[in-house]
């Protein structure tokens, strides 16, 4: 757990008199014209669980990039407090942040930051170097992670000899080599064109999900926020202005200026359902049988999935839980397991009714026709990214 | 503005001389046995190998660093300064040359990265490599011979104040050119001082580093000429004896053999920092 209380970053070189002004509550600007000194972040306040994707969201100059090396002190912050396993970074010795840098926490960077000098491997196995590792474990520890974000067969490489993309790959293999507990991600999509970004966005979650690191991410593209982030804090100024779920920040904004930010992105009263909705490509029909719909749902990794006669019309859905039990009983027929208790729309209701229902449904909502017959699904994913403007569903 | 006395620069400057050398005597001679030592053992060394045996070894280094057509260059070059019969003269000046070098590395590389990392140091050092660069080289020419005697010593002391500067200069650029988003990289990684240093810092500002050394050989070169006039031999005693006897053919092959060595050496160290 990262605990950030009251952290205040001011650049200049007489902080004192800038600090006493900014905890009477004076504005920035008031500050930087009374005495000279700017001020990065200003009185931050959060906490990070583990294993949650914290994302710090906010324009250029907002103070996101400041803060976040305030974290690992590349940036030494000028008041507050930095508590990671009960001990206050802004404060430890030297030798302690070194030992803190080497093997608590990593860092990705914007403009992926390999050496040109080293291969592919080499530059993965940095960390490990550092720690003083020996040669044969470190190396073979670089290429399982190199495996891990998909660039086997480029170990040999050197940096320049990569996209734009697989660079910023080695730069995560880099950082989850040391294997930390915590990776500081400085906006590492941004330099990536937009499709690739999505890839990378959409593997970074899959990574996420089975290695469950505490990871804070900046970045200044709300998208990737409500994409990447389990709770977001969006950054003005130096100040954090609000900090939510992605529900939070999108349907209750805590600010104007959040409210403004939010405005493009808010287009839940103008989009139905129908826009957001994913192809019911994953489906089964009554006779398929148990072990059918348990391989098919293995296979696409899948919770659920919904059941359709033989004219389209839904049925309802089954559990993978309750498949595999009849499975295991030898039972043939599906009709004992289905359920019929899934939320339903149609597929011209607006996405602003529908946001409470996919909030707290835990199967996917069905976008069903007068006739019932089956038209889609809503799923987290693809609703949040119609919210944000993104892709819509893949119709 | 003539009331104001002369100021006697050049009476301290005497007094000055004669009591670093009064008090540092001892040291600066034990310093200058040890280059000694070096230049004639690296002279007694090409000297004592076979002519064909250098020419075949350099013309190998230059194949493998710079290509095809300095390789022959060397060969031939070299070939026609032994068929003129400069060849000992010539592996004098090479040997001086190394020598001098070894030493401007040796002391510049390590000032250049205290003048990167230290801004006081930074300032300190920069006006006084100024000093040296643009002070002309007869000036301090003098002033070594009553530390060091005439001869090949203090002929390549001066020969190092003179090409010393460029490391020094391109080692501290070459050290502030590193992208900071890589400092942070090490930084972020737990890096000490020297893995910093040696790990990051130095193999990045090797093209620049490289270079200053480039320039260094080349000013290198340009001085054993001029330190000949201190007693230094080698192909620039040659010149000099041409000077002062009007020989003028003779100081013409010696000048020839001075621009074969300097394209060698200048073809080969400029693609040392290319080549990976």
């Amino acid at each position: 757990m990262i605990e950030i209380n009251n952290l205040t970053k001011i650049y200049g070189n007489n902080t004192d008199k800038a600090l006493e002004l900014l905890r009477k509550g004076i504005s920035n600007e008031e500050i930087k014209k009374r005495t000279k000194q700017v001020v990065g972040v200003r009185d931050a306040s959060f906490t990070v669980k583990d294993g949650e994707t914290f994302v710090i969201m906010g324009l250029s100059g907002s103070g996101k990039s400041t803060l976040l090396r305030c974290i690992n002190r590349l940036i030494k912050a000028s008041a507050g407090e930095i508590i990671i396993d009960g001990r206050d970074v802004l404060t430890m010795p030297a030798k302690e942040l070194e030992e803190l840098r080497k093997r608590k926490m990593s860092m990705v960077f914007q403009r992926f930051a390999l050496l040109p000098h080293r291969t592919i491997l080499d530059n993965v196995a940095y960390g490990l170097e550092i720690q003083g590792i020996d040669k044969e474990e470190r190396l073979a520890k670089a290429q399982e992670v190199i495996e891990l974000v998909g660039l086997k067969g480029w170990e040999d490489a050197y940096p320049q000899n990569l996209s734009g993309g697989m660079q910023q790959r080695v730069g995560i293999a880099r950082a989850l080599a040391t294997d930390p507990d915590i990776l500081l991600m400085d906006e590492p999509f941004s330099a990536l064109d937009p499709l690739i970004r999505q890839d990378m966005q959409e593997e970074l979650v899959d990574i996420q999900e089975k290695l469950r690191k505490t990871i804070i991410f900046i970045t200044h593209d709300l998208d990737e926020a409500l994409k990447i982030g389990d709770r977001i804090a969006l950054m003005k100024d130096g100040q954090i202005v609000q900090i939510g779920s992605p529900e939070d920040i999108l349907l209750s904004p805590a600010t104007e200026y959040v409210a403004r930010f939010v405005e493009n992105v808010n287009r839940s009263l103008a989009l139905t359902a129908s826009s957001v909705m994913v192809r019911p490509r994953y489906v089964v029909h009554p006779k398929d049988g148990p072990r059918t719909a348990l391989n098919f749902m293995e296979k696409h990794g899948l919770s659920t999935l919904f059941v359709l006669d033989r004219f389209g019309k839904l049925k309802g859905y089954i559990k993978a839980e309750d498949s595999s039990e009849l499975t295991a009983q030898g039972v043939k027929d599906l009709a004992g397991i289905i359920q019929t208790d899934m939320p339903t729309t149609r597929p011209d209701s607006p996405l602003a009714d529908l946001l409470d229902v996919m909030a707290y449904t835990k199967v996917p909502i069905a976008v069903i026709d007068d006739n019932n017959k089956l038209q889609g699904t809503l799923v987290r994913g693809s609703v949040i990214a119609g919210l944000a403007g993104g892709r819509g569903g893949d119709k | 503005m003539d009331s104001i006395p002369r100021i006697p620069l050049a009476e301290w400057t005497d007094a000055l001389i004669a009591y670093l050398q009064s008090n540092f005597g001892t040291g600066t001679q034990a310093f200058a046995d040890g280059l000694e030592g070096l230049i004639k053992g690296l002279q007694g060394l090409f000297i004592a190998l076979p002519p064909e045996f250098i020419i075949i070894v350099i013309a190998i280094i230059a194949w493998w660093l710079a290509g095809k057509k300095i390789a022959i260059f060397s060969l031939l070059g070299l070939l026609f300064v032994y068929n003129l019969g400069l060849w000992m003269v010539t592996m004098e000046t090479i040997a001086m040359v190394i020598s001098a070098v070894l030493l401007c590395m040796l002391i510049g590389v390590p000032l250049g990265i205290l003048g990167a990392k230290n801004e006081t140091a930074h300032r300190i050092i920069m006006p006084i490599l100024d000093f040296m660069q643009t002070l002309p080289a007869f000036v301090y020419l003098l002033p070594a011979i009553p530390f060091f005697g005439l001869g090949v010593v203090p002929g390549v002391i001066t020969t190092i104040i003179f090409a010393m500067p460029p490391v020094i200069r391109l080692t501290d650029l070459g050290l502030k050119q590193v992208p900071e988003e890589l400092i942070e990289l090490g930084k972020s990684f737990g890096s000490t001082f020297w893995q910093m240093l040696i790990k990051i810092e130095l193999p990045l500002a090797r093209p620049t580093m490289l270079a200053g050394i480039n320039q260094c050989i080349m000013l290198s070169l340009s001085m054993v000429v001029i330190a000949s006039m201190i007693g230094a031999k080698g192909l620039g005693g040659i010149v000099w004896r041409a000077i002062q006897t009007l020989n003028m053919g003779k100081g013409f092959e010696a000048g020839v053999a001075i621009v074969i060595i300097a394209i060698i050496l200048d073809r080969i160290t400029q693609n040392l920092g290319k080549s990976r």
